[in-house]
């Protein structure tokens, strides 16, 4: 963590908060799966991904949406700021063996709401050079 | 089978107590690459105001997941996770999930809408502590395609 927690009076529409990369190979999304209870095999076997119509094994898209709010959280100095986050699925991450994939994460405040104190920041999230999430946006409490 | 719309507006009872264990939230922490040390430590949590280390903010769906189960997990709903996408997600926290924390979920099937050979499953499970007291929500969409393999993609 580097300098002080941002304030909302301080910050306009447009900002950007920061950028991040996150690396995910095949361990990762066994982690995941362990540790979320999620343990849809097209996450971790190549047969089953491939007999479902799926190009490979796809990155859970809750890995992904938990990967990227970590830029906000940090952002903010306090994860527990984040009061809301939403996002919706555009694309699956496929993640190969051997190997890895990079998803791209990036952030800009997007609205600054005085009266009830919070800040909306909108995540681009890529990979490949594709939009993975899609209108991803935290709120975010701040002082 | 298809998606049973009959399900729509349902309300199933308040499940089992999950107990929040720090160790769990350290797992799931490590998981997601959440580094920040109020995921792990206790003083640093203190420090920062809360009675013990926080739960990363997508954590939520852990618990939202295993109350899911009691829909998608019912033969009669038609859910077949061979042709589930996951579609949307939102999670509002009334405050952050912690360690010590037990709490108790109640899920609503919100809605199911048919598109274009899909079906849209929208499930809201509402977490609180044993007292009632409101935590986090958690909406989750569904995209489930039709048994026809056309008429998805």
């Amino acid at each position: 963590m580097t300098g002080r927690a941002p304030r909302l009076a301080e910050l306009a529409v447009g900002d950007v908060i920061g950028t991040r990369t996150v690396e995910v190979d095949r361990a990762r999304l066994v982690r995941y799966a362990g540790a979320s209870g999620d343990f849809n095999p097209i996450h971790w076997n190549e047969r089953v991904a491939v007999g479902v119509g799926l190009p490979g094994v796809i990155a859970h898209g809750m890995f992904t949406m938990g990967a990227a709010i970590g830029l906000v959280g940090d952002w903010a100095g306090d994860p527990g700021a984040v009061v809301d986050y939403q996002t919706r699925f555009a694309r699956p991450v496929l993640v190969p063996d051997p190997g890895s994939s990079l998803i791209e994460v990036s952030g800009v405040v997007g609205a600054v709401d005085p009266e009830s104190g919070t800040v909306r920041v909108d995540l681009a999230v890529t990979s490949d050079g594709s939009r993975v999430l899609a209108k991803c946006q935290a709120v975010v409490r701040l002082a | 089978m298809p998606v049973n719309t009959a399900y729509a507006g349902r309300e199933y009872p308040p499940g089992p107590v999950y107990e929040v264990a720090r160790e769990k939230l350290r797992e799931f922490a490590d998981a997601v690459g959440a580094d920040h040390p109020v995921h792990r430590d206790p003083d640093a949590a203190r420090a920062a105001g809360y009675p013990d280390v926080l739960a990363p903010p997508t954590f939520a769906v852990v618990i939202a997941q295993r109350a899911e189960e009691q829909y998608v997990g019912d033969p009669g709903a038609g859910v077949d996770f061979s042709r589930v996408v996951h579609a949307e997600e939102r999670f509002t926290h009334h405050r952050p999930i912690h360690a010590g924390d037990r709490l108790v979920t109640v899920l609503h099937v919100d809605s199911i809408v048919e598109r274009a050979g899909l079906s849209m499953v929208t499930t809201r499970a509402e977490i609180a502590t044993e007292d009632g007291t409101a935590v986090a929500r958690v909406v989750s969409t569904l995209a489930v395609r039709g048994a026809d393999p056309e008429a998805g993609a």
